[in-house]
């Protein structure tokens, strides 16, 4: 019997995120090795064009739960659909995102089956995918098999799986699924502003700042800052705004390290490592990062990564493509000018 | 014999750790550059009980055991000495000493506050004439009324500049047949006129801490400030330094540790002749020496602690101690900027600051000099060690955890 | 308040992990009280001090795991649990839900349950929603701020923190939340605390205790754990006189290597 490849397609009100599509195209692979069809889920409300984009990434066909009620995102009444939906389903893969792991763990309950999130690599064992999955931030991974239960739930990270290019002429059906959720218990009451630019998690370049960051005493904060500590976070702030303009003209994403983070020179959304995010970008920067170990675990698998820093002994060279013994003060503006120059900004 | 911690020690070295890498460590190169002290940190130990972990409930302070207090002193130095030193000389020298020696009104009055951290103590002991030769020491008390009339001056005093009061011994009787019969000690309060006082820069190490002197110029202070009686001031004064001195012994003992751990990573992450220096014999060499005198170490300041526990003397315990630990500290730093080379030699790295502040130790609380004629004077029998009228009161878990 | 934190007992995160025949060894690390975790006990500390009640902490794991609750104990925590049974051990996630949530019913009323993010070691973070779905409550993940509770009218608004921002909700309690770390900054133990921990007999629920007497199988198995290879990079060190020489060199090399 042919198997039935379910891909959740996430999207923030109404708006698709990429991974979602590296999760269809991941599923299509998935599909050639299993001979199995591919469907595109979308719960939402006026979701249909999205069910029909995924067709066009390779999704053989969609299905929608759509409802006005489904209008914000809430884990409990889309888990209760989407459980509704995968009931029957061989594989159900997510794109992972703060919602479809509390989505994915949900289903998982209501199904009675394994989860395996984070994901970043697939292959087919015996009928059934055996997915790698990293652990302890990475320093280690782990094969993860979901034998008997069906459907077998895989959460893909983002940026693991290669995003197909979408083929206009591809077409199937969207099918509706009648569902109307129940009672919702929580309520949205609004956003506040977004802290960063670019999301850590889906930049394809990230430029981080340590703490070496406030280490320039050449800058002279304003009189009215006394205090010592202030002092030190003014100057850090200032350090951090040459991170920024590098990231911008690269449109990357800000990264720092914790030991930055933890001296309150940046917020915390942007820490990179054990107990920050892990990312896994073509290029990462890193600037007056020395490398303690929760700081590699969370970038060691970007694709390129730079180092500049003043010590050229730091274990962050260890695994740098690039390295440059200097100080970040003048390399970080020098860098930003010369690239600024080659891409024509 | 049992010489393995229990959970509670774990837990208050956990702490005390957490507290000095998270809060302290982050800032210390700089302070210690800039020669001022970090001045959350004080603060921060006082509200944390970590000033006053030895001192019983009762008394505002924790609890704890004197092994927790050692562990306490090992974690802080650790990160940086000046920490240790808070520790030597608020709770060594001061509230210690005031446990002690102290009356129940001076518990009230001046050991409450201390050991919940809410002010500031020092030991005024050393003079610019007088340090090891202490029975020599030239400031002076009259008596008057009901209060003595203090003057003179007191020199390389930690906290001279921030503590709010001071144990001090000075000469109350110049014609005492022995020298040290003529001492009488007090606890004076520094902030009143009279009293002059200002930290002294430029030292070698323990940069980011307060060192200073006091100068007294006629200051009253009442009989119910003395501690002891009078011509009991050298008795409390060795007290002060059986208490002092374990806390350096122990402080030193985890500067060897910090030298040691900082040694262990750059040998291993370090490459010469195509491995890493961690390889090269002569390297385990002094890591082997760091990591032996480190085991010593601890092993004589747990001795020291459990004896204080048992209410037991331990004058010579804790001076071999301190003799020891400080010594093997001084080693143990020099050697670690040696493993780290040039760079051990540049403030880039934290060994340069290590071998500074392990050097002051050989010196402070009894000079490694005095330690060795006491170590002797013991071995040679020449020494017996005399009950004192006020014993370091035993650990007892129930007197010190109760509230009253 | 009733509050009940689930903790876990994990290597520190400084630890050097390994694979060692064919199995995760953090060589002679401590076993701390997993760092999100504490988040989760500071947070319920504090609705705790503010609204009165009693906060229970909770842990699955194996006889004598009792580094992470003693911890919690330190800090403040009113109670501590170990459950422990010989047929609960390398559960999957789908039956540790299971065993927590049989557990959180055992506590009685609870109005809150706590968790931290995830666990730095299995690194799943999605234990804190499935005890929510096994006990039909709320689930309030990646909370940053809890913004009012109302334990009278059983109402808590958070605000969470989403990729694209942070998300405001509000709903009835009980209900289950996943704490972050901009939430709060974790208190150390107290030293009375330290001392209430180290003499504290903390009891052990069996599979008995809780109704779980069957025997639990994890959906998922875990066929191999390994180290990541070895990425080989040699670094390559840019040098020149000035910065802007440098930079000029490194970007040329950048676009030469196809990374920008």
């Amino acid at each position: 019997m042919t198997q039935n490849i379910l891909v959740y397609i996430d999207h923030f009100q109404g708006s698709p995120s990429s991974a979602s599509w590296e999760a269809v195209g991941a599923a299509k692979t998935l599909a050639g090795e299993l001979g199995a069809s591919v469907t595109a889920i979308v719960v939402g409300a006026g979701v249909e064009a999205i069910a029909k984009e995924a067709i066009t990434y390779g999704a053989d066909s969609g299905v929608v739960a759509d409802h006005a009620e489904f209008a914000e995102f809430r884990p409990e009444p889309y888990a209760d659909a989407l459980s509704k939906i995968a009931a029957e389903a061989d594989v159900l893969l997510f794109p992972t995102s703060g919602r479809t792991r509390e989505l994915a763990a949900m289903v998982a309950v209501d199904l009675d089956t394994g989860i395996s999130p984070d994901v970043v690599a697939m292959e087919i064992d015996g009928g059934a995918v055996l997915s790698t999955r990293p652990i302890y931030a990475g320093k280690l991974l782990s094969k993860v098999i979901t034998r008997e239960k069906r459907p077998q739930i895989l959460t893909l990270r983002s940026r693991a799986f290669p995003k197909p290019d979408p083929d206009d002429s591809r077409s199937g059906d969207v099918s509706s699924a009648d569902i109307a959720p129940g009672e919702i218990l929580t309520k949205v009451d609004g956003y506040s502003e977004a802290e960063t630019g670019v999301s850590l998690s889906d930049a394809a370049v990230i430029v981080s700042g340590g703490r070496g960051v406030s280490n320039n005493p050449s800058l002279t904060p304003p009189d009215d800052i006394t205090d010592e500590k202030e002092q030190e976070v003014w100057r850090a702030q200032a350090g951090f705004k040459l991170i920024g303009e590098l990231a911008e003209t690269l449109n990357a994403a800000v990264g720092a390290s914790r030991a930055a983070v933890d001296a309150g020179y940046i917020p915390y959304v942007n820490q990179v490592g054990q107990t920050g995010k892990v990312v896994s970008p073509d290029l990462y920067i890193a600037a007056g990062i020395s490398g303690a170990i929760q700081h590699l675990a969370g970038m060691r698998t970007a694709k390129t990564i730079v180092a500049i820093n003043k010590d050229g002994e730091a274990p962050i060279f260890k695994l740098a493509r690039f390295g440059i013994v200097g100080d970040l003060f003048e390399i970080v503006p020098a860098l930003t000018q010369a690239l600024r120059e080659k891409l024509d900004k | 014999m049992d010489f393995a911690l229990s959970s509670e020690h774990e837990m208050v070295q956990n702490m005390v750790r957490d507290f000095s890498r998270k809060e302290v460590y982050p800032g210390i190169k700089e302070a210690d550059r800039k020669q001022e002290m970090i001045p959350s940190t004080l603060p921060r130990m006082g509200e944390l009980g970590i000033l006053g972990i030895c001192i019983p409930v009762r008394y505002g302070g924790q609890g704890m055991d004197y092994i927790a207090l050692g562990l306490a002193c090992e974690e802080l130095e650790a990160v940086d000495t000046t920490l240790r030193v808070a520790m030597s000389v608020h709770t060594g020298l001061s509230s210690m000493t005031i446990f002690q020696w102290g009356t129940e009104e001076q518990k009230e009055k001046y050991l409450i506050p201390l050991a919940s951290g809410e002010k500031l103590g020092c030991g005024a002991f050393s003079e610019p004439g007088a340090g090891s030769d202490f029975a020599h020491i030239q400031a002076t008390a009259k008596k008057d009324g009901d209060g003595y009339i203090l003057n003179g001056e007191k020199m390389w005093i930690s906290l001279a500049s921030v503590a709010d009061f001071a144990l001090v011994t000075v000469r109350t009787n110049p014609d005492t047949d022995k020298a040290s019969a003529g001492l009488t000690s007090f606890i004076v309060e520094l902030d009143q006129p009279g009293i002059t006082r200002g930290d002294i820069h430029g030292k070698l190490g323990v940069r980011a801490g307060s060192t200073g002197w006091i100068a007294f110029q006629d200051v009253r202070v009442p009989v119910v400030n003395r501690v002891g009686e009078e011509g009991e001031g050298f008795k409390v004064t060795m007290s002060a330094f059986d208490n002092g001195r374990y806390t350096v012994a122990a402080g030193a003992t985890g500067l060897i540790r910090a030298s040691l751990e900082a040694s262990v990573a750059y040998a291993e992450e370090r490459n010469s002749f195509g491995v890493p220096i961690a390889d090269h014999q002569l390297v385990q060499a002094k890591i082997a020496m760091m990591a032996r005198e480190y085991e010593i170490a601890r092993l004589l300041y747990f001795k020291a602690g459990w004896l204080k526990n048992q209410g037991k003397r331990n004058t010579y315990e804790t001076s071999i101690a301190k003799h020891f630990a400080t010594d093997a500290s001084f080693r143990a730093a020099s050697e670690a900027i040696q493993i780290h080379g040039a760079y051990g030699y540049s403030d880039e790295y934290d060994v340069e600051r290590y071998m500074r502040n392990a050097r002051g130790a050989m010196i402070y609380e009894g000079s490694n000099e005095i330690q060795t004629l006491i170590e002797a004077q013991y071995a040679l029998g020449r020494r017996k060690d005399r009950a004192l009228r006020c014993e370091l009161p035993a650990y007892d878990p129930e007197y010190f955890q109760s509230p009253s | 308040m009733n509050i009940v934190v689930c903790v876990k007992q994990t290597p520190d995160t400084a630890a050097t992990v390994t694979v060692e025949d064919g199995k995760v060894s953090w060589g002679d690390a401590p076993l701390v009280l997993n760092p999100w975790d504490e988040f989760a006990v500071e947070e319920a500390l504090r609705l705790k001090e503010a609204h009165g009640g009693e906060v229970t902490a909770i842990s699955l794991g194996s006889e004598g795991a009792t580094e992470a609750l003693k911890q919690a104990l330190a800090m403040g925590c009113d109670k501590a649990i170990l459950v422990s049974d010989p047929n609960f051990s390398g559960l999957d996630s789908l039956q540790v839900s299971r065993v927590l949530a049989e557990a959180v019913k055992k506590v009685g009323e609870v109005d809150l349950l706590f968790f931290g993010r995830a666990s730095v070691d299995s690194d799943t973070g999605i234990t804190g929603s499935q005890v929510a779905r096994r006990l039909g409550w709320p689930a309030l993940t990646l909370v940053a701020a809890i913004k009012a509770i109302d334990p009278g009218a059983k109402t808590i608004s958070v605000e969470r923190m989403l990729e694209e921002g942070r998300q405001l909700v509000s709903g009835p309690i009980p209900a289950v939340m996943s704490v972050v770390k901009e939430i709060n900054e974790p208190r150390y133990p107290s030293f009375m605390g330290i001392r209430k921990a180290s003499k504290a007999e903390i009891p052990v629920w069996s599979g008995g205790d809780i109704g779980l007497t069957e025997t639990l199988e994890s959906a998922v198995t875990w066929p191999e754990v390994f180290a990541p290879p070895k990425i080989e990079t040699q670094c390559e060190f840019v040098e020149g006189d000035t910065p802007v020489e440098i930079a000029t060199k490194l970007v040329d090399r950048l676009v030469e290597e196809k990374v920008i």
